[in-house]
C-alpha cells in the first residue's frame, strides 16, 4: 500500500510541502530570524484594510454565487437526465476558458464603450455610461461568473443524494410544495450549501488576475499585495509572510467548516 | 537493407556531432559574453541594430538570454558568487540600486570612451544609458479635436477638459507629472516634494476612472475610449495610432526615463563585457535602433551622425528638442531611502 502512495507522497513533498516551508522560512529569515514582514502587517493599517476588503468580496461573491447557484442546481436536479446533463455542461462550459480570457470579455461586456452600455443608450434608457467596471462591481461580477461552476456542482451532488420519496411523503402529510420545500428539501441540502460556500470563499480569497484587470487599481486584494510587496521590498520574505497569513486565514476556514461536516465533502463528492 | 541506411545515417550524425563540436570549441575560443534584455520585439529590434553588428566589429560572439524582470535573477546569480551573466539591459533604477547593493561593477570610464562623451545625467558610476522612452500624456482626438490637453496642468483641469482619466498605479513618474501640474518645473523636480506630490494626486484621485498597471492595459483603454485622456508610454500610444485608433500624445511634460546598460559583480567575461559596453553606445549603432522601434537611442550624439532622418528624429522621446520639453528622471532619487519611502506610500495612497 505504501509502495502505491509513495509517488504521490513524493509528488506532494515536492510541489507543496517543500515550497511552502520555503515560503513559512523566508518570511521569518533574512540575515538572522525576524519578525518584521509579520509586524509590518499587523502595525501598517493598509495590510488590514486588503484583507478586510479581500474578505468583503468574498462573502459578496459567495452570497452572490449560492443565491444565482441554488436555482440551477435545483432545477439540474428536478428535470429529467437529459437536461441536467445539458444544464450542468453549460455550467462548466466556461471552466475550459482561461480566467484571463474571461476577465478581457468582462471588459469588453462592461466597459463605458462595452456591449451593455452601447445598448441600453441605443434605447435611451441611460444618457451617460455606467461605471461597470474598473471598480469593486466589475470585479464581482466577473468573479461570481468565474466561480460559479464551484457554488453549483457541489449543491448538485448533495441534491441528487435526497430521495424523491420524501417530498412526497410530506406531501401526502399535508405540506404544500413551499412548505415541503423549506422543511425537508433545503435542510437536507444544507452540506451541499456549506461546501459550495465554502470552496467558492477560499478561492475568491486567492484571486488575482480579475480584480487586477477590473478594479481598476482600487480594489486591492491580498495577492495583489503579495506580488506588490516582492517590487516593493525587493526581497521575497515581505511578500511570503503576506502569503502565510493567508494560507493561516484558509486553514483555519477549513478547520471551523470541518467541525459542522466532513471535509471530503468540500473538497471532493463521497 | 534498411539497418544498413539506418547505419549510415548513425555514422552520418556521429559525424555531423563531431563537426558542430569543432565548430563550437572554435567559437568559444573567440572572446563572448552573455547579453541579457527584456525579450520581445524590443530585443529583436536591438539585435539588428545593436548587437549584432557590435559582435561583428568587435569579432565577439554575443549570447542573448532575455528576461522581463532582471532584478530577482540578478540577486540570486551575483548572490550565489558565479554569475552567468555579463551585461544587462534593465531600468536604470536596478542598474542604480544594484551599484549600491554591490551586484553591480562599477565601471571604469577611461576604458568606454563613448560613454564618457556622454552627458553626465546619461551615467552613472555603475551604468549607461542604452535607450530612452517616456511617460507622456496621451488623448483621444475623438474627444479632443483640437484644444487637445497639453501639459499636466492640463490633465488636472477637470473643468476645461472634461472626461475620463487614467493614470499609472505607480509612484514612478505620476509624482513627477502631479509637481509640474502643480507649477513645479520639469527641470525643478529633485528632490521631489513628496508631500506636496501626494496632495495634489489627492485632488485629482476622484477624477482618475483607472489606475493602469500593464503597459498593455493602457494601450487598450485608450484603444477602446475607455478613457479620454491618461498617461503612458509614447511607444505604446503610437502603437495604438498606428492600428488607425485617432489618439495622439504630446512630448510637453514627458517625463524621459530609461534602461541602462550595467555590468553584474563579478562578471564571467568582465574584459570583453567593457568593449562591448563601449561599442554598444556607439552613435551609429545608437542611431540605428530607433529605425526598428520607437525608443530613443541612449546615446545623443547618435542624432549627430545623420543615421536618423529629422523626420523620425522629430518622433524620438530623447531628441534633442524633444527631451527639451521633458523632465529627466532621476533614478539616483529614486533608489535613495526618500525615494523607497515614497514608493512605500503609493500603496497607503490607493487604498485611502
Amino acid at each position: 500500500m505504501l509502495a502505491l502512495v509513495s509517488p504521490a507522497l513524493l509528488v506532494i513533498l515536492a510541489l507543496i510541502v517543500l515550497p511552502v516551508g520555503w515560503l513559512v522560512w523566508q518570511s521569518i529569515y533574512h540575515d538572522g530570524f525576524t519578525l518584521e514582514n509579520y509586524r509590518r502587517i499587523v502595525t501598517e493599517d493598509i495590510y488590514w484594510r486588503s484583507f478586510a476588503l479581500t474578505f468583503e468580496i468574498s462573502l459578496l461573491v459567495t452570497v452572490l454565487a449560492l443565491l444565482l447557484g441554488y436555482p440551477v442546481a435545483y432545477l439540474a436536479n428536478a428535470v429529467p437526465r437529459g437536461w441536467s446533463v445539458l444544464i450542468l455542461a453549460l455550467v462548466v462550459l466556461p471552466f475550459w476558458t482561461s480566467v484571463l480570457v474571461r476577465a478581457y470579455a468582462w471588459l469588453a461586456l462592461l466597459q463605458r464603450t462595452g456591449v451593455i452600455n452601447q445598448f441600453l443608450r441605443y434605447l435611451d434608457v441611460i444618457g451617460e455610461p455606467l461605471a461597470l467596471v474598473h471598480n469593486t462591481f466589475g470585479t464581482v461580477v466577473a468573479t461570481v461568473h468565474i466561480l460559479l461552476p464551484f457554488m453549483v456542482l457541489p449543491l448538485y451532488a448533495t441534491m441528487q443524494k435526497i430521495p424523491g420519496d420524501l417530498m412526497q411523503a410530506g406531501a401526502s402529510l399535508g405540506a404544500g410544495p413551499t412548505h415541503a420545500f423549506l422543511r425537508i428539501f433545503l435542510p437536507l441540502s444544507l452540506p451541499g450549501v456549506l461546501a459550495g460556500c465554502t470552496m467558492v470563499f477560499v478561492l475568491c480569497l486567492g484571486f488575482y488576475i480579475t480584480p487586477e484587470l477590473l478594479g481598476g487599481g482600487r480594489t486591492v486584494m491580498v495577492s495583489m499585495l503579495v506580488s506588490r510587496n516582492v517590487e516593493l521590498y525587493n526581497q521575497f520574505g515581505a511578500a511570503s509572510a503576506v502569503a502565510v497569513v493567508l494560507l493561516l486565514s484558509v486553514l483555519a476556514i477549513f478547520f471551523v467548516v470541518s467541525r459542522f461536516i466532513s471535509l471530503d465533502r468540500v473538497l471532493g463528492q463521497k | 537493407m534498411k539497418t544498413i541506411s539506418g547505419l549510415k545515417y548513425g555514422y552520418l550524425l556521429l559525424g555531423a556531432s563531431i563537426v558542430a563540436m569543432g565548430l563550437a570549441g572554435a567559437a568559444s575560443a573567440a572572446e563572448q559574453i552573455t547579453f541579457v534584455s527584456q525579450g520581445g520585439a524590443y530585443q529583436q529590434a536591438q539585435t539588428v541594430a545593436i548587437l549584432d553588428p557590435s559582435a561583428k566589429k568587435l569579432g565577439i560572439t554575443i549570447n542573448q538570454d532575455s528576461i522581463p524582470d532582471a532584478w530577482p535573477a540578478i540577486k540570486t546569480q551575483v548572490g550565489s558568487g558565479k554569475p552567468i551573466w555579463d551585461v544587462v539591459d534593465t531600468p536604470t533604477g536596478y542598474c542604480l540600486r544594484g551599484g549600491e547593493q554591490g551586484l553591480m561593477e562599477k565601471l571604469d570610464f577611461s576604458k568606454i570612451p563613448n560613454a564618457a562623451a556622454m552627458p553626465e545625467a546619461y551615467r552613472s558610476p555603475y551604468s549607461v544609458s542604452y535607450e530612452f522612452y517616456s511617460s507622456v500624456l496621451a488623448f483621444s482626438q475623438k474627444t479632443f479635436p483640437k484644444d487637445a490637453p497639453n501639459s499636466w496642468a492640463d490633465f488636472w483641469d477637470v473643468k476645461k477638459f472634461p472626461g475620463r482619466r487614467a493614470l499609472r498605479n505607480h509612484p514612478i513618474a505620476t509624482l513627477e507629472a502631479a509637481l509640474m501640474a502643480d507649477g513645479v518645473a520639469p527641470d525643478k523636480l529633485y528632490p521631489l516634494d513628496v508631500d506636496r506630490a501626494f496632495k495634489k494626486l489627492e485632488e485629482i484621485k476622484p477624477n482618475i476612472t483607472v489606475w493602469w498597471t500593464s503597459g498593455a492595459q493602457s494601450a487598450q483603454l485608450l484603444n477602446d475610449g475607455e478613457v479620454d485622456m491618461e498617461m503612458a508610454w509614447n511607444g505604446r500610444v503610437s502603437a495604438v495610432a498606428k492600428e488607425g485608433a485617432k489618439v495622439a500624445f504630446t512630448y510637453n511634460q514627458g517625463i524621459l526615463q530609461s534602461t541602462s546598460l550595467c555590468i553584474l559583480k563579478g562578471a564571467p567575461n568582465m574584459d570583453t563585457a567593457v568593449k562591448f559596453l563601449n561599442e554598444a553606445v556607439d552613435p551609429v549603432h545608437q542611431a540605428n535602433l530607433p529605425l526598428h522601434i520607437d525608443y530613443g537611442p541612449g546615446n545623443p550624439k547618435a542624432f549627430e551622425t545623420n543615421v536618423i532622418k529629422a523626420e523620425r528624429a522629430a518622433q524620438l522621446p530623447s531628441e534633442p528638442a524633444n527631451a527639451a520639453k521633458q523632465a529627466l528622471m532621476s533614478y539616483a532619487w529614486w533608489s535613495s531611502p526618500q525615494g523607497e519611502a515614497a514608493e512605500k506610500r503609493w500603496a497607503a495612497f490607493m487604498q485611502k
